[in-house]
């Protein structure tokens, strides 16, 4: 991505190969093992529904603490101060949308994918069609997010510079996360993730501990030395970032909306419900990811004010600033460990480093998944083939599909990875709180929606907030930084932009809502009527709902 | 009875029972007001965040401001209610579904 970003030239390069290779073969390990217990379509798409509320927790929260998370938030503290920290309050807040309205609802009433739950009073075809189409499109954002990261980081991290060694990384990466789904399934995959979270949490930990060590557990300290050592007087104040201009405040306000409302929304997280064998372990998981993901974005507030207080976060020299804050958190473990140079800061800097390389193939693997799971059940299974395909053709195909999207994502990380995308998981979030919530929402609480509204407004949620952001200063006409750096996707000089925010969410939400009402009172169609009371009775009791497998 | 009652049928007569809207009230009258809450309490940091920079940055004690407790409020919040929904919920929700699922099982068993 930059030149100038390299890392100390001590041997902390070898270390960090050696332990890449070791979270490679562990998964690729967990992945062989889970695979012997695939047999049913049920095995494949909800790991047998067997897993419990523990360990379902452990994975939502792998799911959901992506690099993003990881190693975006930390950097965007150390890099905005406490704007930085508003992410964490959304992403967090979020869950209890999940809690609340729709984990244990979904979990009783659906099957395999989100389509599910839509399609048990609706049109078959229209709707899978729909949520397929936005299943996929959120998820491929999501993944291409993750795997130009892996990229970026694994490149720096391993110091390579080449660009055909980071299109080349990307191709592993790839080919990994296409692995653990053809041949483990849904339990390979959440298998993968609780290792992962294990590891997560725990590197979190020892490098908060050591922070926080550092500074005698004073936060207070800790904070003044950030605000001193970064020379901003405003770094614990909100506004550093988004206060800049009206313009930036709604833009602020827009995030913060989608943040909160996309993550029930999310595809990848909301299969997760599939794989408890009751209502009660899916509470039971969402208790868990709170409790987790809250620990977790408490640590990453203590790491990037950390690493403010500790690194050179500023200078035109930072490793921190030419990684837009990617670099963060393993720079400060290196740091804490003992400095650049140290056997320590070599040894943490390389556990940090591999930490973030099992997120990225943990986070990719369950999106890809996610993806398959819905091109073959809802596309393959029911649209096309009306319900006749035989269980073993139906997960053939998600094995076939999981490969194409493999394919595609490697085909679209590669020229994406000179491109700063880091928007595209915010835009994830916006598109499934403006094309996914509203169907969920209105489809368990209101008799009356119909075919029409949840196609509406799902193809309305999407197409909105895809479109405003086509047209938003991310595409083009953002111009350049001072550094001469393209702020837009598309070259300087062009710019058909004329929606001012980058956060769709603000207008998208609202249209999505809209459309499922004016669709649904709009159309005669009286069908969807007839199973509500027993969506609603199979929702809120779990009578009939899909059971564990035993084998 | 000549004729076994469909799926259909018994949730349709699960759905008029008393139990059955008890269950549903009691399910819906936690939800949507906590919901609304924890709603407007996160939007009223959002704003706050945005339109209220000074009072957010007043300082507490040391360099600790109004801004992070109030951002570390907001997790104390999310933390309470998923305690007091999965109260709730163990306490007043699942015995009665768990009667329902047993008479639906029992019906289909027929």
């Amino acid at each position: 991505m930059n030149a100038r970003v390299y890392l100390a030239e001590t041997s902390h390069e070898g270390l960090t190969a050696t332990l890449f290779i070791l979270v490679v073969l562990v998964t690729v390990g967990i992945t062989f093992w889970a695979s012997r217990q695939n047999q049913s379509a049920a095995d494949y798409y909800a790991g047998g529904r067997s897993f419990t509320g523990p360990q379902n927790g452990l994975a939502v929260a792998g799911d959901y603490m992506s690099a993003a998370s990881f190693l975006g938030i930390s950097g965007a503290i150390a890099l905005s101060g406490y704007d930085g920290f508003l992410y964490s309050i959304g992403f967090l807040v979020a869950w209890l949308v999940a809690l609340l309205l729709i984990a244990e609802l979904l979990r009783n009433s659906g099957r395999y994918t989100m389509a599910d739950q839509l399609a048990y009073r609706m049109r078959q075809t229209p709707v899978r069609t729909a949520a397929a189409i936005s299943t996929v499109v959120v998820s491929i954002f999501y993944l291409l997010a993750q795997m130009v990261g892996a990229g970026v980081l694994v490149t720096l991290l391993l110091g390579v510079t080449d660009e055909s060694a980071k299109n080349l990384v990307i191709a592993a990466v790839g080919l990994l996360m296409v692995f653990y789904v053809t041949v483990g399934g849904m339990k390979g995959t959440t298998w993968v993730q609780i290792v992962k979270a294990v590891l997560l949490m725990a590197g979190t930990i020892l490098i908060t501990f050591l922070v926080l060590l550092h500074f005698n557990f004073n936060i207070s300290d800790m904070l003044g030395a950030a605000v001193d050592k970064t020379g901003k007087p405003n770094f614990l104040d909100p506004g550093l970032k988004y206060g800049v201009s009206t313009t930036s405040k709604i833009d602020f306000l827009s995030l913060g909306i989608a943040l909160v409302l996309g993550t029930a929304g999310l595809p990848h997280i909301l299969i997760r419900f599939y794989t408890v064998p009751t209502s009660k372990t899916a509470r039971g998981s969402v208790l868990w990811a709170i409790g987790l993901i809250g620990a977790f974005y408490l640590m990453t507030l203590v790491l990037g004010f950390g690493a403010a207080a500790l690194l050179d976060t500023t200078s035109a020299d930072s490793q921190v600033l030419a990684s837009t804050g990617n670099l963060a958190s393993p720079l400060l473990a290196e740091e804490v460990g003992g400095g650049a140079g140290s056997l320590g800061g070599a040894v943490l800097l390389a556990v940090i480093a591999a930490v973030a390389f099992a997120t990225i193939l943990a986070v990719v693997a369950g999106l890809t998944l996610t993806s398959a799971s819905s091109v073959a059940h809802d596309l393959y299974a029911n649209v096309i083939k009306k319900g006749t395909a035989s269980e073993k053709e139906e997960v053939n195909v998600a094995r076939v599909a999981a490969f194409v999207i493999g394919l595609v994502a490697i085909l679209l990380a590669i020229p994406a990875k000179s491109l700063n995308i880091a928007f595209l998981v915010a835009l994830a979030f916006a598109v499934a709180a403006s094309a996914n919530l509203p169907s969920l929402i209105y489809n368990l609480f209101w008799k009356r929606f119909n075919t029409r509204g949840a196609v509406w407004s799902i193809y309305g949620g999407l197409i909105s907030s895809v479109g405003l952001v086509f047209f938003s200063p991310i595409v083009s006409g953002k111009g350049l930084d001072p550094t001469g750096k393209n702020l837009s996707l598309f070259p300087e000089g062009v710019d058909f932009s004329w929606f001012p925010l980058e956060n769709p969410g603000i207008v998208s939400i609202p249209i999505g809502f809209l459309l499922g009402y004016l669709g649904t009172v709009t159309s005669k169609d009286t069908e969807s009527q007839a199973r509500f009371n027993e969506l609603e009775v199979r929702a809120l009791t779990g009578a009939g709902s899909e059971k564990v497998i035993r084998q | 009875m000549a004729e076994p009652a469909t799926r259909h049928d018994i949730y349709e007569e699960l759905h008029e029972s008393a139990d059955f809207r008890d269950l549903r009230k009691r399910y819906r009258s936690f939800a949507i007001p906590w919901t609304i809450t924890f709603f407007v309490w996160y939007m009223l940091y959002v704003v706050c965040s945005n339109w209220a920079t000074g009072f957010m940055s007043t300082d507490i004690v040391g360099n600790i401001n109004v801004a992070l407790v109030f951002g570390l409020l907001q997790f104390v919040s999310t933390f309470v209610i998923a305690w007091l929904y999965s109260r709730h919920a163990n306490r007043e929700l699942d015995p009665i579904a768990a009667r329902l699922d047993a008479a639906y099982e029992k019906e289909v068993g027929r």
